[in-house]
Parts: structure tokens; C-alpha cells; sequence
């Protein structure tokens, strides 16, 4: 790091040396919010938490949603709404975090602490471009530089995050960029004053695997290339196993356990470490029997499907582009691959939801798009579906007895008791309490909202189930419990699915074949064994070497066998 | 809070049923501003519908008895609000105005608002060609001045009752809501519950009945309850102009106009059927934020 005057020189020890002191130290950090303006009772998302940071370490905080991880760190830059109340101490260097008042926070902000957003598009402004919003960034928080050395620096420092061309890039708009290229720019404008604590908040979760590994890449080369110490905020343990140094496992707003990361994913302390670490799917689940007849007629059947969509300006992009694909009765198929690679559109293809430009489709012997509106939504009976998002794909003036019962009043005629009598069935078949028919979808956690989705998606006995990202929204652990529930209820009902996932190790968990999409085209597809360990396809072998593994030492030994290829 | 143990804990825990009172009913009984409104609003109702009764309170029970001699005098105990230019009882005028203009209030407003939800759904649901047309049809309403057009339609139709009234004003109001009802719809038509609801094979109707238009609804309310308001004083542009209801006919619209070039001098004039108007407004808004609140189950 050259230009730049940091306002405090961090020092450059490596984290083993003992004897140095925390740049970041926290103790008894407690954050309580009031609901309701006191009307009910306030609720603690942060319990005494304490930490250090030790110059250039990455410290992960890892927990599922609402465990307080990204609270206790939002408390530190005071980003928190009014309703909030922190107590506790945040030592950076000498200073306290929590007793600075709001001038003195936004000199620190930026400055010395500085923050990485989740979603890299959303937090750059669409209407600048980035030299100037890295510009705009350097003049706020290093008044000294002439337009020229602002220049320079902003270069620097994008070449520090491994952007190509940085003299060009300047020049770019945020939307002329990749999200992982939009996260590296937020990178760079977070250390462009030399901050001694960087807070990345779940800065891989919105991006793609190959994507992400870019971006975690960048981070690990960064510790040789600045001093700045890392709180990484990650829910992902294979994150956690590639970049961490130590780790803080969260719960309940309370930290349950903390240690290096070695030990942590080889002898876990506590016992919610180690569920968590057992729900983290992994690849290489045993042989499972599959009773699927290939001479069945397909429930499925997509042949030399196309699908174009007319974008801004006239211009004509291929979503799908010739993709023959059958799923036979009883047989999940996982339909694998990264956002943008068209296996969304291939789904909604098949619900009738995406219009085909041409191919067929034919879902339970009913070609999609011919024949007359009766014909189709009398095939869509025989569909059932689950959406990514549960919080989304329920209608949220309905009770949940309400949304289940949809189908089955209106397809079934089922009316009065009979019909409660049939939800309240499919509510204990996905494991909720009948009686819950009475609430609403907001009242329910993600889970349970996802298992009121598939009850539904199941209320007609379906023949096709397509399953679009069931599980990307929710924790590893609700993950696991309804992939679970899923498995039970598929070999129960023995419809057939297609699994529309971009976690090829939830896809291994649970398909029988694998199809791996990439734009738009169907790259390779085969039995599960075959695609994910013995992967033909170069496009497969790289999504599969992408996925970081939960364990520090294979993930370090995947690493370097990456690296060495590439180079 | 940990899903898979939160979802265990729930199940078997003390949550089997919904909590008691949540009902739509049992919410609004339970708010006081609930039934505030409902008790203004049904005194209104009443003055609409007995005026003479609510008028002889204060011993002037006929708005038409005037002496000019005690012109725009300030509120005595014979005239409680004062008296206006003509000499006529404000409070008199105030009560027998109540009828005219609640009834070109609501009724035009409830005009346009199912205009407006007919057509902003056709053109927000289906898109594609009805789209194009209606919005270029709200454009063509918005883009016209509004007197003009209104001079041009009341001449032409003759007849000067409150339902005739009423019709020009929703002819001239529901381009607004049209386009809220639009850009709701077409907001709500994206949602995932929306194409869950097409992919489960349900019929458009019932689709646009009980997915969208629940979802949609809440933006457009909001602004009908406002625009009661504005339509009552727009109701005494045209009454003044000699277009709206025809004098003897008596309108808070009417003596808000006519009062306001006398505001320094006479400001009672003003302000008694201001008071009515405003308590109006406010009460329908009101009323209709919490009926909005309430029938949304995330708000109860």
C-alpha cells in the first residue's frame, strides 16, 4: 500500500505472534431490540459476545439466520436502527466503538473500519461510474490527493482485487460488470483508505459458486497484500474452511464456541457445531437403489426445447437453446447449474409459465402450449410445484389451511370438512401440526413455510413435482430436515421431480440422474455417481471444483491443485 | 432463532392453535380510532339524512331564511357559526350542505374506483395490447384540462342533479387511480404466489379475484379515501362556475367558494364548513388505513 496516509499505520505481525494486540477487541457486546415501541417484550440478538482480532486474521462469524451474526457486527459501525439498544465495549486500536458519537463514527467508517454488503449490485450506485464512485470515496476520506493521485490510486486499487484492464474499468457502469466484478469494486472502494478492520457480511452469498471462488480467492490474496483484518460473516462452513483463520460459532445471539479453524472442523467442542456441520451436505452420498422403469412413458419429456426472450433494443437472448431432457416416473432428476445458465426458464417450461419458442415440451402426455386452455390446466393438476422462495410463493392473505386447501377445492371440489379433514392430513404429512391451518404464512419461519409449499405442491397427488431451489433460501440445518422430509414423501408418493438446484451437493443427496445446464445448453447429464464423480465435461469439473468443501485441510489441498492447474 | 429446532420446539410446544382474537372483527373492536371514524361518519350519515332536525338546534332550522341586513356577521348565540354574505346561518347552510356533498363525494369517487379497478387490472393483468390502449386513454384524461372538459360534458348533458354531478367528477378522477391499480397489479402479477397459483392450474378469474386484487388494492384505497375530499372541492369549482349543482342548491363546496375571497374579513365563513370537510376526509382516510391494516393478516 502506498499512497495513502492510513490514519493509524497498522502493523504487519503475523497473528500467530502472541504477544501483539487485538486490533479489534470486543467484549460483552450485547444487543437487545424493542419490538413494538415496548408494547412486547424486547428481544437480545446479541448476548455477550466477546472477541479478538488479531492483525491480518480472518475471523469468521458463522451462524444461521438470526443467530446475531451480522447484528453484533452492524452494532459496530452503528448502522443499527434507533430501536436498537448496544451495550458492551468494541475496542479498535485504543478507541471505543460503542461510546464514539455519530461524527466521531463516520470518521472511523470507511476509515478504519470498513464493510462489504451482501449483494454487490444493489450497494453501487447504477448511475456512476466506478472510477468515479472510487473517486468520490477517496476525496470524502483522503482530502490531500489531487485529481491525478485519486486517479492512480483507484487503479491500484483495483488491480489489488484482480480486476483486468483497471485504467479501462474506470470508465464502467456498475451494470456493465459481473456481480463477482461489482463485488470486486466493492472491495476495492472498502480498502481504499487502508481500513484496519474489513467486515465482509456474506460477500459470496449472492453469487455463483465459480463466481464466489473468484471472490474468496481475491480475499485470501489480499491478507499478503494489505495488513487489514477480515470479520467474515458467513453462514457457509465451506467458506469458513477456505478463507478463516478462526472461527466464532454463533447461536441465539450467543457465541457457542470459538477456535482455530483446524480444530474446529476436525474435533467441534459444541454440540451445535456439530449438527451444523453434519447438515452441511457434501458430496459422495452412498449408492441408493432407484426403481425406475425406462420403459415407462416419460412424465417428462423436453425435446429440442428453445426459448428466446426479446430483450431491451430488440435484441434476442436464448435462455434455453435445444435441451432434450426426460424424467421418468419415480425418478428425481437434479437439474444443475449456475444463475443465467436457463434451468429456471427449462422449469417454468414445463408449468406453462415461460413461453416456448419452439421444441416440445410434454409434462404427463400433455404437450405444453397446444391445445386448449381447459387441456392445459387440467395437466397442471397432475403438476405439483415448489418455489425457491417460501416467503413468496404463498399468497399472504391466505391461512395455510387456505393455500393447501387451494387445489383441492378447486380441482378436487373438496368442500367443508372433507376438505379440512384432507389439509389437516397433508399438514401432519409434512410434519406441522394440523391445527396450524388457522395461521398465516408470515407466522411461520422458512422451513415451516417451505414445508406448508411442498404440502401443497403434494395436495393432488402429483405425477411431475418441480422443485425450483427449494431449499437455496433456508439454513443448512432447516436445509437438511426438509430434504429429509422430501426424500420420505418422494419414495411415498413415488412422483416423479425435477430438481432444480445450483448445490450439486444437495442434488447428490437426492437425485437419481444429474443434468448440468450451462448457458442454456445441457452440458452433460447421467447417473448421479457418474456426473459428480466422474464428471465429463469440463464446465462440470470446474462447478465441481468451485464448491468449497467443509474441511479446512482437503479444501487447502483443492486449492492448490486448482491454482496449480490454472497456472 | 435456529429453524430446525425452532420448527421441533413449535410443533410441540404450546402453539396448537391460533392465537385467540385475531379475527377481522375482534381487531378492529379493539381499536378505539376504529370506532371514532365509524362515529363520525355515521353522525354525517345522519345530517345527510334528517338535515332539518340537526339544523333547528340552534333555532334556525331553514338554510333558505336570509336577511341580507346581518351580512357575513362573526358566530352570536342567534347564529352559532355566523352568518354568511347573503345573511344566511352558516350552521344552518352547513347541515343542509352535508347531503349534497357526501353524496357527490362518495359517489363519484366510488365510480372511478371501480372504473379504475376494471381497467387497471385489464391493462395491468393482461398487459400486451389493452395495456398500450388504456394507458394512452388515462393519458389523453390526464393530459385534458379538467374545466374544459367538464364545461363541455355538463353543457351537453343538461341536467344539473348531484348523480349528474358525480359522473363528470368520476369521469375526470378515475385516470389516476387507473394507473395505481396498473402499476400495483403489474407489481403483484410478478409475484411468486401468482405463478404458484397459475402453475396450480386455477382459473385467470379466480386468480385476479383472490391472488391479485387482495394484494394489489391497498395503494388505490388509500388514495380513494383522499380523493373524497378533492372531489367535494372540486364539486364547488363547477358550482361556482355555474356548471355544478344549480343554486338554490346548498353545498359546503359552494360556501367554501363563496367564502374565500372574504377570508380576512369574515373567516368563520370559511372555516365552520371547513371543519366539516376536513372531520369528513380524515375520518374516511383514517378509516380506511385501519381497514387496510386489518384486513391484512400481517398487520393484525
Amino acid at each position: 500500500m502506498t499512497t495513502t496516509p492510513a490514519s493509524t499505520p497498522p502493523t504487519n505481525d503475523p497473528p500467530t505472534s502472541g504477544s501483539t494486540a487485538p486490533v479489534l477487541a470486543v467484549r460483552d457486546l450485547t444487543v437487545t431490540f424493542q419490538v413494538d415501541s415496548g408494547r412486547a417484550p424486547d428481544v437480545a440478538a446479541v448476548r455477550g459476545l466477546s472477541y479478538d482480532l488479531m492483525p491480518g486474521e480472518v475471523l469468521a462469524l458463522v451462524g444461521e439466520s438470526g443467530s446475531g451474526k451480522s447484528v453484533s457486527s452492524m452494532a459496530l459501525l452503528g448502522l443499527l436502527p434507533p430501536t436498537a439498544t448496544v451495550t458492551g465495549t468494541a475496542h479498535l486500536g485504543q478507541d471505543d466503538l460503542l461510546a464514539m458519537g455519530r461524527a466521531e463514527l463516520s470518521q472511523v467508517r470507511g476509515r478504519r473500519l470498513a464493510m462489504i454488503f451482501q449483494d454487490p449490485s444493489g450497494a453501487l450506485d447504477p448511475v456512476f461510474t466506478i472510477g468515479f464512485q472510487l473517486g468520490e470515496m477517496l476525496r470524502r476520506h483522503v482530502p490531500g490527493l489531487s485529481r491525478a493521485e485519486r486517479r492512480e490510486r483507484a487503479t491500484e486499487l483495483l488491480r489489488m482485487v484482480d480486476l483486468p484492464d483497471p485504467e479501462q474499468r474506470l470508465r464502467f457502469y456498475p451494470h456493465q460488470l459481473s456481480g463477482g466484478q461489482c463485488q470486486r469494486v466493492m472491495i476495492a472502494m472498502a480498502l481504499a483508505c487502508d481500513p484496519e478492520v474489513l467486515v465482509a457480511d456474506e460477500p459470496t452469498t449472492a453469487l455463483d459458486v465459480t463466481v464466489q471462488q473468484e471472490i474468496l480467492d481475491v480475499l485470501r490474496r489480499l491478507r499478503g497484500r494489505t495488513s487489514a483484518a477480515i470479520v467474515l460473516i458467513t453462514h457457509d462452513m465451506g467458506v469458513v474452511a477456505d478463507l478463516a483463520d478462526r472461527v466464532v460459532v454463533m447461536r441465539h445471539g450467543e457465541a457457542v464456541e470459538q477456535a482455530p479453524v483446524a480444530q474446529l472442523f476436525a474435533e467441534p467442542a459444541a454440540a451445535y457445531t456439530r449438527t451444523l456441520l453434519a447438515a452441511v451436505p457434501r458430496i459422495g452420498a452412498p449408492e441408493r437403489p432407484s426403481g425406475v422403469d425406462a420403459r415407462d412413458r416419460p412424465a417428462l419429456n423436453v425435446e429440442d426445447l428453445v426459448v428466446e426472450y426479446r430483450g431491451r433494443r430488440g435484441r434476442t437472448v436464448r435462455a434455453v437453446d435445444g435441451v432434450n431432457l426426460t424424467v421418468q416416473p419415480g425418478e428425481i432428476l437434479g437439474l444443475v447449474g449456475e444463475s443465467g445458465s436457463g434451468k429456471s426458464t427449462l422449469g417454468r417450461c414445463a408449468l406453462g409459465l415461460a413461453p416456448l419458442t419452439s421444441g416440445v415440451v410434454e409434462v404427463v402426455g400433455t404437450r405444453v402450449g397446444i391445445g386448449s386452455r381447459a387441456a392445459a390446466r387440467a395437466a397442471r393438476q397432475r403438476v405439483g410445484v415448489v418455489f425457491q422462495n417460501p416467503a413468496a410463493s404463498m399468497n399472504p392473505r391466505y391461512t395455510v389451511g387456505q393455500s393447501i386447501g387451494e387445489p383441492l377445492a378447486v380441482h378436487a371440489g373438496l368442500r367443508g370438512p372433507a376438505l379440512r379433514a384432507r389439509v389437516a392430513e397433508l399438514l401432519e404429512s409434512v410434519e406441522l401440526p394440523a391445527a396450524w391451518a388457522e395461521r398465516y404464512p408470515h407466522e411461520l419461519s422458512g422451513g415451516q413455510r417451505q414445508r406448508v409449499a411442498i404440502a401443497r405442491a403434494i395436495a393432488l397427488d402429483p405425477e411431475l413435482l418441480i422443485a425450483d431451489e427449494p431449499t437455496s433460501a433456508l439454513d443448512v440445518s432447516v436445509q437438511a430436515t426438509v430434504l429429509d422430509l422430501f426424500r420420505e414423501i418422494q419414495q411415498r408418493l413415488r412422483f416423479a421431480c425435477l430438481f432444480i438446484s445450483h448445490d450439486l451437493a444437495v442434488v447428490d443427496e437426492l437425485a437419481d440422474r444429474v443434468a448440468v445446464m450451462h448457458q442454456g445448453r445441457l452440458v452433460e447429464v447421467g447417473a448421479r455417481h457418474q456426473v459428480l464423480q466422474n464428471p465429463q465435461d469440463d464446465y462440470t469439473r470446474r462447478l465441481l471444483a468451485a464448491a468449497p468443501v467443509p474441511d479446512p485441510a482437503d479444501q487447502a489441498r483443492r486449492r492448490e491443485e486448482r491454482l496449480r492447474e490454472a497456472s | 432463532m435456529s429453524e430446525a429446532t425452532a420448527s421441533v420446539e413449535d410443533a410441540t410446544a404450546e402453539h396448537t392453535g391460533p392465537p385467540p382474537g385475531r379475527g377481522v372483527w375482534q381487531t378492529l373492536r379493539r381499536r378505539p380510532l376504529f370506532w371514532a371514524c365509524v362515529v363520525v361518519l355515521t353522525l354525517l350519515g345522519l345530517v345527510a339524512a334528517v338535515p332539518s332536525w340537526f339544523a333547528g338546534w340552534f333555532g334556525q332550522p331553514d338554510p333558505r331564511v336570509c336577511d341580507l341586513s346581518s351580512s357575513a356577521q362573526a358566530p352570536s348565540a342567534e347564529h352559532v357559526f355566523g352568518t354568511d354574505l347573503q345573511g344566511c346561518d352558516v350552521w344552518a347552510n352547513v347541515i343542509f350542505g352535508t347531503r349534497n356533498s357526501l353524496s357527490v363525494g362518495l359517489l363519484s369517487t366510488a365510480v372511478a374506483l371501480a372504473v379504475a379497478l376494471v381497467v387497471g387490472t385489464l391493462a395491468g393483468y393482461r398487459g400486451g395490447w389493452a395495456d398500450r390502449l388504456i394507458s394512452r386513454l388515462t393519458d389523453v384524461f390526464l393530459g385534458f384540462p379538467f374545466l374544459l372538459g367538464a364545461v363541455v360534458v355538463l353543457t351537453s348533458v343538461g341536467s344539473r342533479s348531484p348523480v349528474s354531478v358525480s359522473m363528470v367528477l368520476a369521469l375526470f378522477s378515475w385516470p389516476t387511480m387507473a394507473r395505481l391499480v396498473r402499476s400495483s397489479v403489474r407489481s403483484v402479477r410478478g409475484a411468486e404466489y401468482v405463478d404458484a397459483a397459475r402453475a396450480m392450474g386455477l382459473s385467470t378469474a379466480r386468480i385476479v379475484r383472490r391472488y391479485v386484487l387482495p394484494n394489489a388494492i391497498g395503494p388505490v384505497l388509500a388514495v380513494a379515501t383522499i380523493s373524497v375530499g378533492s372531489v367535494i372541492v372540486a364539486e364547488s369549482t363547477l358550482t361556482f362556475l355555474g356548471l355544478g349543482l344549480r343554486a338554490p342548491s346548498i353545498s359546503w363546496g359552494l360556501q367554501l367558494s363563496s367564502a374565500q375571497s372574504y377570508f380576512q374579513t369574515a373567516p368563520h365563513m370559511l372555516v365552520f364548513p371547513s371543519i366539516f370537510l376536513t372531520v369528513t376526509v380524515l375520518a374516511m382516510i383514517t378509516l380506511g388505513d385501519i381497514l387496510r391494516d386489518t384486513l391484512d393478516p400481517r398487520g393484525r
